[in-house]
């Protein structure tokens, strides 16, 4: 029953909320329309730093929307600005870069919003490898990066002992990797070995480490005429490999994209190459004993492995017809928000993405994350340990998810024993190199 | 001979035909025209340069050998799904129909899977049939059969097959449980007094009699397995491995979303609209002399 006391609280919270929000209007927030592509948990977590966002200051209102996977939020973003109605900010995957910087009009570059709006603003912060993936060739930045992750090796403790292996030296070179796969299955492993993303933990990392070419002209970052190197006797070596491991049973093919994400946790497969964002999945689900170490390397290829490559997504502005200056102000604003080393490395222990700037990771081992973690360091140790190379600062290639998928589609035929290692390789080429060529002239002014 | 009985007004008819012509003109019409277009551009993903190419989107699509193997791969999807769901729902609909205990029962849970969406039915599909999380998946490979879809060309395409089929047999069995129902029961029972055994009952009575339904419902199972499986192929192969499950309609949303080729994969699209076209026509000239309509 509703009192008359009550009735009288009631409408006095109801008219100190409508007071707020006229407060609020009189202000004219700036707003700002912000589309990623993260699904929960961690899209939940991506909102709360927004919510950080706003929370520090009264004057711009950011508005997250979940859109889909990245290729949809990607498809979303291309729609809308077609429209006129692009967002402000969106964020993309790593692969959709040169899709993004061949858009020409329709982005504002990172180093020319920040400079344009006077915000103090230094690319150097970022990692070296981080950096130079968001980079034009003469190293300016394009896009703000967030969410990067790298490929890394997680293997479980317990079936290396119940193998004879010991459980806190995994192995580090290929060779090695070979003979703890087969250790693995004589002692009854059924999954001694699996691998996520095919494309790119099994070519474009390989590929860094070694500092050999995934395509001529520097990855794609000299120009739009590059062409794929991938068939060169050292990847066709590295795919014999595992078909051999594959037929022998020390590995298994695990399927496309992140498919094989869920073997590892569950406890089927005792070592995976997977992105280091899978570890928070990790933590969760599994129930035994597990370990983290860096991406194998071929010691006859290399002395000593260079830094990997990154995956994961970066934020990029968008224009509009109607855009104006104080909107890219307040992204701007946002930007330096995200770019400070306490956001960044409180994302980065939240969810095991890597931290994107040199701080926050001076950050995350001040405050003793790595000690109550052991393992957490490996991803960023292993982007930051060299400086990067034309082969390892990342790829520039257009349409890379339509040259993924027709890697993985060669390769699937090469596992099921229709074609060989070289075979695969060199279809992979020659379509890929097609896609480049029509990419090439889609995008010539 | 009076010819307009109806409509003494001139603006009438019109106005009551136009919300069906504005939907074709919205959904069907324009959408077309914009795919015509499109097809004899080269475009980039977002729209700011386009050139006009002419035949060249389709001569590169037609001149893809990885093309021709999907139009291969879609006849036998094409042709088992509609075959099997046919036959399968043909099948459970005389079994329903026949005196049985608990006949309703069987009947709502026939009905049950076209309640589901694609995506969901192929998730489903994959916690049986995942050679690691999947319960027969698994027994297939602790039996000592090599399960695995994502590395075995007819696997995978059988897997897809069955998948499409089960979803569309709900929607089969509504049907023909419908027609079985409006067949006379005299007919068969004077062909029962007469000494005709169930199965020649069935042959030569109920089956001719249902071949309206049957010739609606295979329009409509072909129409299906060209457009509405792209959720159960993209949620359990990918259309791999290699290109193994990959349909016409996969390869126009994989070229035209994911790969950001609007050119080739509208000009896909004109190829399967002329298709179809094809396919009902030569359905409604030579099929339909074979239906008797009462």
């Amino acid at each position: 029953m509703l009192t008359r006391r009550k009735l009288a609280v009631s409408t006095a919270a109801f008219a100190l909320a409508a007071g707020f929000t006229g407060a609020a209007y009189a202000q004219q927030k700036t707003v700002v329309e912000f589309w990623h592509g993260l699904p929960q948990p961690l899209g939940g977590q991506l909102e709360q730093v927004v919510k950080g966002f706003n929370d520090s200051q009264d004057k711009i209102q950011v508005n997250p929307t979940f859109k889909g996977s990245y290729p949809e939020t990607m498809q979303a973003a291309i729609a809308a600005f077609r429209a006129g109605n692009a967002p402000h900010v969106v964020q993309m995957f790593e692969v959709g870069t040169a899709t993004m910087l061949s858009a020409g009009p329709a982005i504002k570059p990172v180093h020319q919003l920040m400079s344009e709006t006077g915000s103090g603003f230094d690319a150097a912060a970022y990692i070296p490898a981080v950096r130079g993936y968001y980079s034009s060739k003469d190293g300016k930045m394009m896009a703000l990066p967030f969410n990067s992750s790298t490929t890394i090796t997680f293997y479980n403790k317990d079936a290396f002992q119940k193998a004879g292996l010991d459980p806190n030296k995994p192995p580090a070179t290929w060779p090695e990797v070979a003979d703890a796969a087969r250790k693995l299955k004589a002692a009854g492993v059924t999954c001694p070995m699996t691998f996520s993303w095919p494309t790119w933990t099994q070519f474009e990392q390989v590929g860094a480490l070694h500092d050999k070419p995934f395509a001529s002209e520097a990855n794609g970052f000299g120009g739009l005429n590059a062409t794929l190197k991938i068939n060169d006797p050292f990847f066709v070596k590295h795919l014999q490999t595992l078909i051999d491991l594959q037929k022998e049973g020390a590995l298994r093919y695990g399927g496309r994209d992140n498919a094989a994400d869920s073997l590892f946790p569950s406890g089927e497969c005792a070592m995976i190459q997977a992105s280091s964002g899978l570890r928070g999945r990790i933590i969760k689900e599994a129930k035994f004993n597990w370990g983290a170490a860096p991406l194998p390397y071929w010691p006859d290829a290399i002395a000593s492995p260079k830094n990997s490559i990154i995956g994961g997504a970066a934020f990029w502005v968008m224009t509009s017809p109607k855009r104006t200056a104080d909107e890219y102000k307040a992204v701007a604003a946002f930007f330096s928000y995200l770019a400070r080393p306490e956001v960044d490395a409180k994302w980065h222990m939240d969810t095991g993405y890597v931290p994107v700037t040199l701080q926050g990771f001076e950050l995350a081992k001040k405050e003793g994350f790595y000690d109550k973690n052991p393992g957490a360091e490996v991803p960023a140790e292993q982007l930051t340990r060299t400086a990067t190379t034309e082969n390892t600062m990342g790829l520039r290639l257009g349409n890379l998810p339509e040259i993924r998928n027709i890697i993985q589609e060669e390769m699937e035929k090469a596992f099921q024993g229709q074609q060989t290692a070289q075979q695969a390789l060199d279809n992979a080429v020659k379509r890929g190199d097609t896609v480049l060529r029509n990419f090439e002239r889609a995008n010539k002014n | 001979m009076q010819r307009r009985v109806i409509f003494d007004n001139r603006a009438l008819p019109y106005l009551l035909l136009a919300p069906q012509v504005a939907v074709t003109l919205i959904f069907f019409i324009w959408p077309a025209a914009q795919a015509l277009w499109q097809s004899v551009h080269l475009q980039d993903a977002f729209g700011l340069r386009s050139q006009f190419v002419g035949l060249e989107n389709f001569q590169a699509v037609l001149s893809d050998p990885n093309y021709l193997e999907t139009v291969k791969t879609t006849i036998v999807f094409s042709a088992s799904v509609t075959v099997l769901s046919l036959a399968s729902a043909l099948g459970l609909a005389v079994m329903a129909d026949s005196k049985i205990r608990a006949a309703s029962a069987y009947k709502t849970l026939l009905i049950w899977p076209y309640a589901l969406a694609p995506a969901v039915a192929a998730v489903l599909w994959m916690f049986i049939f995942n050679p690691d999380i999947g319960i027969l998946g698994r027994a297939l490979n602790n039996l000592g059969y090599a399960w695995d879809y994502r590395l075995n060309d007819g696997q995978a395409l059988t897997m897809v097959i069955l998948a499409a089929s089960w979803k569309q047999v709900s929607y089969n069995f509504i049907f023909f449980l419908a027609g079985l129902q409006a067949i006379p029961r005299s007919v068969l029972e004077a062909a029962s007094i007469d000494g005709a055994g169930a199965v020649r009952r069935f042959w030569t009575i109920t089956f001719p009699l249902l071949s309206p339904t049957t010739f609606f419902l295979l329009v409509v199972n072909i129409v299906y397995a060209f457009f509405e499986t792209f959720g159960t192929i993209h949620a359990l192969t990918h259309g791999g491995p290699g290109k193994a499950t990959e349909t016409l309609i996969f390869r126009v949303y994989q070229d035209g979303v994911v790969n950001h080729d609007l050119g080739g994969s509208s000009a896909q699209s004109v190829i399967l609209m002329v298709i179809v076209i094809a396919l009902t026509a030569i359905q409604f000239r030579f099929v339909e002399r074979k239906v008797h309509y009462s």
